[in-house]
């Protein structure tokens, strides 16, 4: 029923004056893609070849794990901080009725959807990581059931989205949602703190926000969290655009088979010359 | 707001009480998950008295989402949620008001899955308030989130198979709550153990009663 209502008010179906579909927003996406993957290089060389292995196991395999350190932080960071914060605070905005516009819903799915794969990337990557250091992939803790549960509920805010409704309507649901699983983040965030777990406290984040790191493996830390964050900031423009396009194509669908069949029409009364 | 809540309870309980749904339909089945429950871990006692805890509150999830796809399904018909919304009563005390109805069905359930739990499984209270205690934080914060998933998914095609999806998870904290708290009020347990536990459940409804006294009313447009 919408795609009837807002096919009618943009007769002319023209894709390039949509958000982010210019050249130069797209050359932008781009740039932060390619700074993004060299950033991830980097890391892979700096974290592989140039970083020494743990100082009390030397160059063995348990000594060599430290090496996870170099990814399993940054993917936790983007996923439970940035891409659920920023969905969370997104929905906020899209609920204040000054600031409503369908820009916050849809950065806020975009946000979820990316989270969701850091999300099961630091499952993974802390399951490798739980392997070998506790002698399991998985350990009913504090912070590893509170991590799986933010994955679930937010695999629900994605059920939740892909259930057709008037745009309105799903945005404000799905806004109320992410609302209310995102209280978990901050609980998931002490909780290494608030309960005794096999989980380690926090690095760089801790309460006296004095990093327990030094030298090259700071460095090499540092420049994970910065190629992860903008591997996330790719990824959430890239499927920001996706979904300014899917919206556009729901509304203007119709429109665009139409106007391609009556220019077969045309053309065969031409001689055929498309 | 109060006497708002005072009147949308009423309302509800009065349908339970006439239709007598929750009594004859949710807590049956609660004894029923108890009892396959038991099955499924086999004639031994020990598994069972050992996992009373837990499957005491996996019941009272279950039965949750039952009592809140009721308390949702009531007003579906006869644009008796519209009615509602027209009434001029206070979105909060709406809101309150359902969860209170909620909240007394559970703690009605929650008594029958008790004596189940000790029939059944060989339980032994050790410190009854604890069991009191995490019982009616519990049934606060599965009443309020129920009540707001309800409210969120009241208006979908697909709400039977959503809601317990969506709430399932949100509830978990009540579920490892809960259940650390019986397990230090059983025989066995250490009963100083359950503080961080009650600790994070108090937090816990404030948390979801307070987001629901305050976006009820705008829930209520989104279904």
């Amino acid at each position: 029923m919408t795609t009837l209502t807002t096919r009618t008010s943009s007769p002319t179906p023209d894709v390039s004056t949509l958000p982010l579909q210019s050249s130069r927003a797209r050359w932008t996406v781009r740039i932060i893609g390619i700074s993004a993957a060299v950033g991830v290089a980097l890391t892979v060389w700096l974290g592989l070849w140039v970083t020494p292995p743990d100082v009390s196991q030397g160059n063995t395999v348990p000594g060599n794990l430290v090496r996870l350190v170099y990814i399993h932080p940054g993917v936790a960071w983007v996923a439970l901080y940035l891409a659920f914060g920023l969905a969370a605070v997104a929905s906020l905005l899209y609920l204040w009725p000054r600031t409503r516009s369908m820009f916050w819903d849809r950065l806020a799915a975009a946000a979820v959807e990316v989270g969701v794969v850091f999300n099961v990337c630091t499952l993974i990557s802390g399951s490798i990581w739980g392997r070998p250091t506790w002698g399991v992939y998985w350990a009913w803790d504090a912070r590893l059931t509170l991590t799986a549960i933010l994955l679930v509920l937010f695999l629900g805010y994605m059920a939740l989205r892909r259930i057709p409704a008037e745009p309105e309507k799903r945005a404000k649901r799905s806004a109320f949602v992410c609302l209310f699983a995102a209280v978990d983040i901050p609980v998931d965030h002490f909780s290494v703190l608030w309960w005794k777990t096999l989980h380690q406290g926090a690095t760089v984040l801790n309460p006296d926000l004095s990093p327990t790191i030094h030298g090259s493996m700071a460095w090499t830390l540092l420049i994970s969290f910065v190629a992860l964050t903008l591997v996330f900031v790719w990824m959430l423009l890239v499927r920001y655009r996706i979904g300014v396009l899917g919206d556009w194509l729901d509304g203007n669908e119709l429109d665009v088979a139409l106007r391609e069949r009556q220019s077969e029409g045309v053309a065969a009364d031409t001689g055929g010359a498309r | 707001m109060w006497r708002d809540t005072v009147l949308v309870a009423g309302k509800d309980l009065r349908i339970e009480a006439r239709s007598r749904v929750a009594l004859s339909q949710v807590a049956p089945f609660g004894v029923v998950a108890l009892a396959m429950f038991a099955f499924a871990l086999g004639p031994d006692r020990a598994p069972m008295a050992h996992g009373a805890p837990g499957l005491f509150w996996v019941a009272v999830l279950f039965c949750t989402v039952l009592a809140v796809q009721r308390s949702v399904s009531v007003e579906a018909v006869d644009g008796a949620r519209d009615g509602l919304r027209l009434s001029g009563l206070d979105p909060a005390g709406l809101f309150l008001g359902k969860a209170a109805a909620v909240a007394a069905q559970l703690v009605v359930l929650e008594l029958v899955l008790t004596v189940g739990v000790i029939l059944l499984y060989g339980a032994r209270i050790e410190t009854p308030w604890l069991i009191l205690a995490s019982s009616v934080l519990g049934t606060i914060g599965l009443a309020a989130t129920g009540t707001l998933y309800g409210a969120l998914s009241a208006g979908l095609r697909v709400k039977e198979t959503l809601l317990p999806f969506l709430f399932l998870p949100i509830a978990a904290p009540v579920l490892l709550a809960g259940t650390r708290i019986w397990q230090a009020a059983l025989s066995g347990g250490i009963p100083a153990d359950a503080g961080p536990w009650l600790r994070l459940l108090v937090v816990f409804d404030a948390v979801y009663l307070a987001l629901g006294v305050v976006v009820y009313g705008p829930i209520q447009e989104s279904a």
